[in-house]
């Protein structure tokens, strides 16, 4: 009965927030809203001068931003300070979990064996998760995904190390190492375009054509950066919520 | 309606069922198995609304690697009156 009345609640106010948002002037249905009149138009040009009227994949050369991933422009190239932020934000909550997860020493012990399959299957997978992960951070400006996935895929894939290994260990300090070193060289990389270009995370490389691999200036750099950063921070929150039991 | 409507709208209605399901099951366990499987169809969900960047965190991150806490967290818990 009480869940039956709790269940017809959320329908109710699911219904009003949707018959709410298409109620509102200006949001129009999928598909239905005129590009030309918004501001993402500049985004897809690549040009928010209006100069540029056609992009082309693979032939276009030295755009604004070369990136041939419209979120990956956005994110690493007209809002990168965001992104900066962003890394600080999780930078500040791993350094929240260490403080918290810090004085504990040992790993928790859980109490089910790993099984046959999960032990061996684990070592197969283990390579091609890093690579996928790799791969997802260096493809940033071509394809889906950008440092974030790739560092949180990295991740996942010690994770499952420590799932499927009792006695598996991993050396932190080259971790925090790597994130200080790749967090430096971001901020390091703002200050040369502010010094460069005039303004902070300035795009100052050339941008070559659009969908090759070496193009889009800075922004394959910056996601490289980011992914090893969120990739090290995330295996270290990992490691501190594992551990445990002081021995 | 086209098919793609039509499973948008199916992969709706589960979600709002497994939210539901998540949080009123009496297990822990249970619940957090039901917040994994609604991440999985919100990935779904995400690739047929053309996000395939927003699909891709959220299954590295949503069904990955919060449930892997979660369950840790679980598993570092001891019932009262439990011994080691």
């Amino acid at each position: 009965m009480k869940k039956a009345l709790a269940m017809l609640l959320l329908v109710l106010v699911g219904t009003l927030l949707f018959m709410g948002i298409y109620a509102m002037e200006g949001f129009r249905p999928y598909g239905e809203v005129d590009l030309a009149q918004r501001v993402s138009q500049a985004y897809i040009d690549k040009d928010v001068t209006g100069e540029n009227p056609e992009v082309v994949y693979g032939i276009s050369k030295d755009l604004e931003t070369g990136s041939a991933n419209l979120v990956t422009s956005i994110i690493v190239n007209y809002r990168s300070f965001d992104t900066l932020g962003e890394v600080t934000v999780l930078f500040l909550s791993a350094l929240g979990v260490s403080i918290l997860f810090g004085s504990f020493k040992g790993r928790l012990r859980s109490r089910y064996q790993p099984n046959f399959i999960l032990r061996t299957g684990s070592k197969v997978v283990f390579p091609l998760i890093l690579i996928m992960g790799v791969y997802i951070f260096i493809h940033g400006h071509l394809s889906p995904g950008g440092g974030f996935p790739g560092g949180s895929m990295i991740a996942s894939a010690i994770l499952l190390m420590y799932l499927a290994d009792e006695a598996f260990r991993i050396r932190i300090e080259g971790f925090k190492m790597t994130e200080g070193i790749a967090g430096s060289l971001y901020v390091l990389l703002g200050l040369v375009g502010l010094t460069l270009a005039g303004y902070f995370l300035s795009n100052f490389l050339n941008t070559g054509t659009v969908g090759a691999l070496f193009s889009a200036g800075i922004i394959p750099v910056v996601y490289v950066l980011v992914g090893l950063k969120v990739g090290s921070e995330l295996t270290g929150i990992i490691t501190d919520f594992l551990k445990g039991e002081v021995e | 309606m086209n098919s793609i409507a039509i499973v948008e709208g199916v992969i709706a209605l589960l979600l709002v069922l497994l939210a539901f399901l998540a949080v009123s099951s009496k297990k822990l366990i249970t619940a957090i198995i039901y917040l994994s499987i609604l991440s999985m169809l919100t990935v779904s969900s995400f690739a047929l609304m053309k996000a395939p960047d927003v699909a891709i965190t959220e299954a590295v991150i949503g069904s990955g690697l919060v449930t892997a806490v979660f369950l840790f967290t679980l598993f570092a818990m001891k019932k009262e009156g439990e011994k080691e």
